[in-house]
This record gives structure tokens, C-alpha cells and sequence, in this order.
């Protein structure tokens, strides 16, 4: 097996009485791209909010790269080369595409409030210019140029989406989480972002991590897909193997119990 | 889209440094630069009083800035700014008077003193959010004034603390047209620097966690940090405009710096344009003129045999107050989004003119 980015152990996570997430394990190998599925109410985006930071887990321990961040803030994590991406757009509304995408650079930049604004004599223009050659690069990528200097609280919500995602890759991650990127989408939209999604994976080598409800995109691009039900984990695995799976498609596609008993006599 | 549609046809940007300049074409550039240049000779041209209303609209302009890079960019809210203006304004006699720190070095300290008091009474802005810490502020602003009636050995207590001139390499800038320039050179300075903080790292951070704090979080960016910082730089910048006010006056008491000149902060950010650079020193323009063409309206109205009414005459004082609120009520309703913005809607309705929109 490949070396693994991301190590989950055992994460349980209440609200009150709510057991959002019971004991949940699994690792997402380097280079991957991995799914999370499960019914509405299931603990997908909790599970992402715990990756990401968001969330602090009851128990249980988060590996990234090796370390243990169970404990680091959102921002921290980002440092160490994590990006996301929302279920409900959180784009910075009143700045421009250009500047949303440069603040995901945030963490390589290095001038602070003393030296940025002696623009001229720090290096700070320097800097700026550097990453902005990167910015472009992921706007050439993601094929948005034609609106970087709009401001992105008036675009539409596919290319609002699209943004969001260029955000996450110019923090230049190693894991980048999608929380439902083709939610609300036509047929053409989730077309072009499963391409962006499978070009980031092997152009940048990013990892990526994925919540989704499209079964068929799900199953077409990734190459693991983990089941969550009620907070706990179901199956994880290829996903054919997770599609043949009885405790699926009672728990998410829909098939009453009786029939899988059925199948399962036959 | 606004700044795409207002550049001139064939004004090409061929490189990203062009595309990150602080004025929009090389025209407003121009512009600016030269009146920069005009307003270096204008001591010759216009009488004084005139020049003492230049040199407030620098000193308050620097401080409104620091409000605006709080309230407009950070999202955060303050009501005691006028405390830490008055903060400055002490801090920089004191040094001078208790260390003998030469007045063009004691204006900076007095700004980074502030800028530490400022990040003390941010620091509930780490936790709470709109109207509380609104209050919490508030709190700030009657602490500090009480501590500006109680520290003698800071403040002078009742008396009041004189402050020395600025005396840069054996010239003193003790007259109004001399010290007129030490006030523009502050206020292009400082508006600079604030420029360039909104272009760089850590300005696009302020606005980040304005627009959406959880995703500037998950964007590596440090809510606490940067809300604190914000106060921080907010504060540095009001202390500096206190500093100079202390020096051009000579001398500093405390009954100036009280809630009513925190909300006249407010008022200028909210009138100019929140978030907007070039709004706060637009509407530092307008608070500061408005009493001023007020009272030649009502000179003028003397003069008249309609016009000469006691009630109008007699009662400036008062006009001028409550001409202060009605103009925050009539922008806010009318135009929330400040004299800014109305600017950019002229521009663009002269640009386009047969075409409305």
C-alpha cells in the first residue's frame, strides 16, 4: 500500500446528544482521490470539519502527513498544506476574483503589516508579483480568466464554485477537501469540475478528499469510497465493491431490507 | 466590474505590476500628484484660516483612516476611537516633556504606544462581535478618559499638558503655514502606507475575515491575530493623528477626546465610504467643511432682509450640531455606501453619458 496522507482514528464527535460520529477510522493514500458517501444527516461534513479544523473531535486522533494535528487551528493546518472547499459558497464577496484566489496564498506570503506597506522598499511588490504569476497559473487552470477581476459576491454560482476551488489549489495543498463541489450544478458544470477534479489530481498530485451526492460522478472518478451511516462507518473500499455492498443500499440507495434478504438467500 | 469599465480604450496593462497600482489610470495618478504639488503652494494663495482647516482635515483625515482600516476593512467596531486619538495626543507630550525625546521621534513612538493600548482594549475582538463589542469599546473609551483625569504625572490631570513644537534640524514649525507641511507630508504618508497594507498580505487578510471569517481561517489566516492587529494598526494610525494635533496646538487638555468625537470618527468613515481609502478622506472633508459652509450660508443670510432671522442667526451653534446628525441620517439613508461611491456613479455616468448605464 502507498504511503498514507491522512491517518483517521477512531473519531467520535458529539453535540450534546447527537452522536454525529462514532469511532471512525480510515486512511486516504497519498495521490488518491477518496469519497465520502452517506445519506443526508450523516456526519459527512462533520467528519470535514474535523479534518479541516473546524470541529474538535471528542476523541480520537487526526494524522496529517505523519503528524498529529487533532489539536492545530484551521489556520495552522492550512500552513502544513491543507486547503478546502465549502458546501455552501464562502467566497470573500466584495473582493474581486484575483484577490480571493491571492489570499489563499496567504501562508507562503511573508510580508507582514510593517513591511507590506513600504511597498516600494521591502520586497513586498517582489512578493506580490511572484504569486500572482502563481494565481495566474491556477486561473489558467481552472479556465477563469475572463472574470478575475470581477467581483466574485456577482458571479454565478457555477463559476462561484469554480473560484473556490482555485482558492483551496493556490494554497498549493498536499489534501484538498471538496465539500460537495457539484452540488447545483447542470450536467456541463459537473462534467467540467470532475475534469478540474481528475487534472488537479494528477497534474499537482494533489490528494483529494470529496463528499458527494452525484453517484454516478462519485463512481467514475475516485479510487476509494468510505460509506458513513448515522455517524459510523459502513464500508470502505473500491468503488465497486462499495456499490455491490447490502448495508449500502439499504443505508443510501434505497433498497428495503426485505429484498436484500431476498438477494441475499438467492 | 466597476474598475474594469472606467479605464480609458486602449489603456492596456501588459504586465502585473501595471495591474497593481494604487490609482486606477496614469490619468488619476496625475491628477493627484499634482495637486499634491498645488496644495504645497496653496499657504501662499489662501489666508490662514483656510490652512487651519487643511491641517485638520490631515490630522483627523490620518486618524478617520485608522478607523476605516477597522470598521470598513476589518469589520470590526470601535467607539473609542477619540480616546485613543487622545491617547496619542498625550503619549507624544509626555515623552517629550518626561524623556526629552525630540517631537519628530516622540509622533511615531506616541503611535506605537497607542498601538499597544489599542490591542489591549481589542483584545475582547478576539471573542465578541458586532453590538457587544461595540460595548466593549465603549468601555475603553470611558476608562481611558478617566485615566486621563486621574494621571496627572501622564496628562497634566484638569490643567491640561503643553506640548512642545516640532523642531526638525534647528527649524521649528510653530506658525500654521510652517507646520501646514509637516501635516500634508503626514497625511500623503500615511495614506500611502495605507495603500499599500491593502494591497499586501496582511490588508487582503483584514478584509478576508470582514467578508468571511471561517473560510479566512480555513485559508490560513489567524482571526485572532488579525482582529487584534487590525485594532492595533487602527489605533496606531489614530494615535499619530492625536500626536500631531498635540503639537500643532501646543498643548493638550483632556475635555476634547470624549464619545462625542469617537462618533464624529464614525460619522466621517460612514459618510466618506466604509472600506474605501479614498471615501474616508472624502468625508473628513465634508465633516470638516459642512460647519464651516453652514456658517457663510447663514452670513450670508444676515445680510439679507429675508434672511436675518435671530433664530437662524443666533442658533449657528446648534445648526452646525445637528446639521452634523442630519447629514449621517441622510447618507445613511440616501447613501449608505458613502461619498465614494457616489463618486464612482459620477465618474461613470460622465463616462457613458448618452448611454445611462
Amino acid at each position: 500500500m502507498a504511503e498514507s496522507i491522512l491517518k483517521v482514528e477512531k473519531i467520535s464527535l458529539a453535540f450534546g446528544g447527537v452522536k454525529a460520529l462514532t469511532d471512525v477510522s480510515f486512511e486516504v493514500e497519498k495521490g488518491s482521490i477518496f469519497s465520502i458517501i452517506g445519506p443526508n444527516g450523516a456526519g459527512k461534513t462533520s467528519m470535514l470539519n474535523c479534518i479541516s479544523g473546524r470541529y474538535q473531535p471528542n476523541s480520537g486522533d487526526i494524522y496529517f502527513n505523519q503528524k498529529n494535528v487533532t489539536n492545530l487551528r484551521p489556520n495552522d493546518r492550512a500552513d502544513l498544506g491543507m486547503g478546502r472547499t465549502f458546501q455552501n459558497l464562502a467566497l470573500f464577496g466584495h473582493m474581486t476574483v484575483l484577490d480571493n484566489i491571492m489570499v489563499g496564498r496567504h501562508h507562503l506570503l511573508k510580508n507582514n503589516w510593517l513591511t507590506g506597506p513600504i511597498y516600494w522598499a521591502s520586497n513586498a511588490q517582489k512578493e506580490e508579483l511572484e504569486h500572482r504569476r502563481h494565481v495566474e497559473d491556477v486561473i489558467d487552470f481552472l479556465e477563469i480568466s475572463p472574470i478575475r477581476k470581477s467581483i466574485a459576491g456577482t458571479l454565478s454560482y457555477g463559476l462561484r464554485k469554480r473560484v473556490e476551488l482555485a482558492r483551496a489549489i493556490a494554497l498549493k495543498p498536499d489534501l484538498i477537501l471538496l465539500d460537495e463541489p457539484m452540488a447545483g450544478m447542470n450536467l456541463e458544470e459537473k462534467e467540467d469540475m470532475a475534469r478540474y477534479i481528475l487534472d488537479l489530481n494528477e497534474a499537482y498530485g494533489i490528494t483529494v478528499i470529496m463528499i458527494e451526492h452525484d453517484m454516478s460522478v462519485v463512481m467514475d472518478i475516485s479510487h476509494k469510497v468510505m460509506v458513513l451511516d448515522f455517524g459510523k462507518k459502513l464500508i470502505t473500499g473500491l468503488p465497486d465493491e462499495v456499490m455491490a455492498d447490502p448495508h449500502v443500499k439499504r443505508a443510501y440507495l434505497g433498497i428495503e431490507d426485505d429484498e436484500i434478504d431476498a438477494q441475499e438467500a438467492s | 466590474m466597476s474598475s474594469l469599465s472606467m479605464r480609458p480604450c486602449g489603456d492596456f496593462r501588459t504586465s502585473y505590476k501595471q495591474d497593481n497600482t494604487i490609482f486606477e489610470t496614469s490619468t488619476i495618478r496625475w491628477i493627484t500628484i499634482i495637486s499634491i504639488i498645488a496644495l504645497c503652494f496653496a499657504p501662499l494663495v489662501v489666508d490662514g484660516y483656510f490652512i487651519t482647516l487643511l491641517i485638520q482635515i490631515s490630522y483627523l483625515g490620518i486618524a478617520a483612516l485608522g478607523l476605516n482600516i477597522l470598521v470598513g476593512f476589518t469589520g470590526q467596531i470601535s467607539l473609542g476611537h477619540g480616546a485613543f486619538f487622545g491617547f496619542g495626543a498625550f503619549a507624544s507630550a509626555w515623552l517629550n516633556i518626561s524623556f526629552e525625546i525630540p517631537v519628530f521621534l516622540s509622533i511615531p513612538l506616541a503611535g506605537f504606544f497607542t498601538m499597544g493600548v489599542g490591542m489591549i482594549f481589542g483584545m475582547p475582538a478576539a471573542r465578541i462581535k458586532g453590538l457587544y463589542l461595540a460595548i466593549a469599546t465603549l468601555a475603553a473609551q470611558f476608562i481611558i478618559q478617566d485615566f486621563f483625569a486621574r494621571a496627572e504625572w501622564f496628562s497634566g490631570g484638569s490643567a491640561g499638558s503643553m506640548a512642545e513644537s516640532l523642531n526638525l534640524f534647528g527649524f521649528v514649525f510653530n506658525t500654521d503655514k510652517s507646520f501646514y507641511y509637516v501635516a500634508l507630508f503626514s497625511l500623503v504618508f500615511m495614506f500611502i502606507w495605507g495603500c499599500n497594507l491593502m494591497r499586501s498580505r496582511d490588508g487582503r487578510a483584514f478584509i478576508a475575515v470582514r467578508d468571511h471569517y471561517l473560510s479566512a481561517e480555513i485559508m490560513g489566516v489567524n482571526l485572532n491575530k488579525y482582529r487584534l492587529l487590525s485594532f492595533g494598526i487602527s489605533s496606531f494610525y489614530a494615535g499619530i493623528g492625536g500626536a500631531l494635533y498635540a503639537h500643532y496646538l501646543g498643548y493638550v487638555s483632556a475635555e476634547g477626546f470624549t464619545i462625542f468625537m469617537s462618533i464624529q470618527f464614525l460619522a466621517m468613515i460612514i459618510i466618506g465610504g466604509l472600506g474605501s481609502i479614498k471615501g474616508t478622506l472624502m468625508g473628513v472633508i465634508f465633516m470638516v467643511l459642512l460647519p464651516e459652509v453652514l456658517a457663510s450660508i447663514v452670513g450670508l443670510m444676515k445680510m439679507t432682509d429675508w434672511g436675518n432671522i435671530p433664530m437662524v442667526v443666533d442658533g449657528l451653534s446648534y445648526i452646525k450640531e445637528m446639521a452634523i446628525g442630519l447629514a449621517i441620517i441622510a447618507f445613511l439613508i440616501f447613501e449608505p455606501e458613502g461619498l465614494a461611491h457616489r463618486w464612482t456613479q459620477i465618474k461613470n455616468y460622465w463616462k457613458f453619458y448618452p448611454f445611462a448605464y
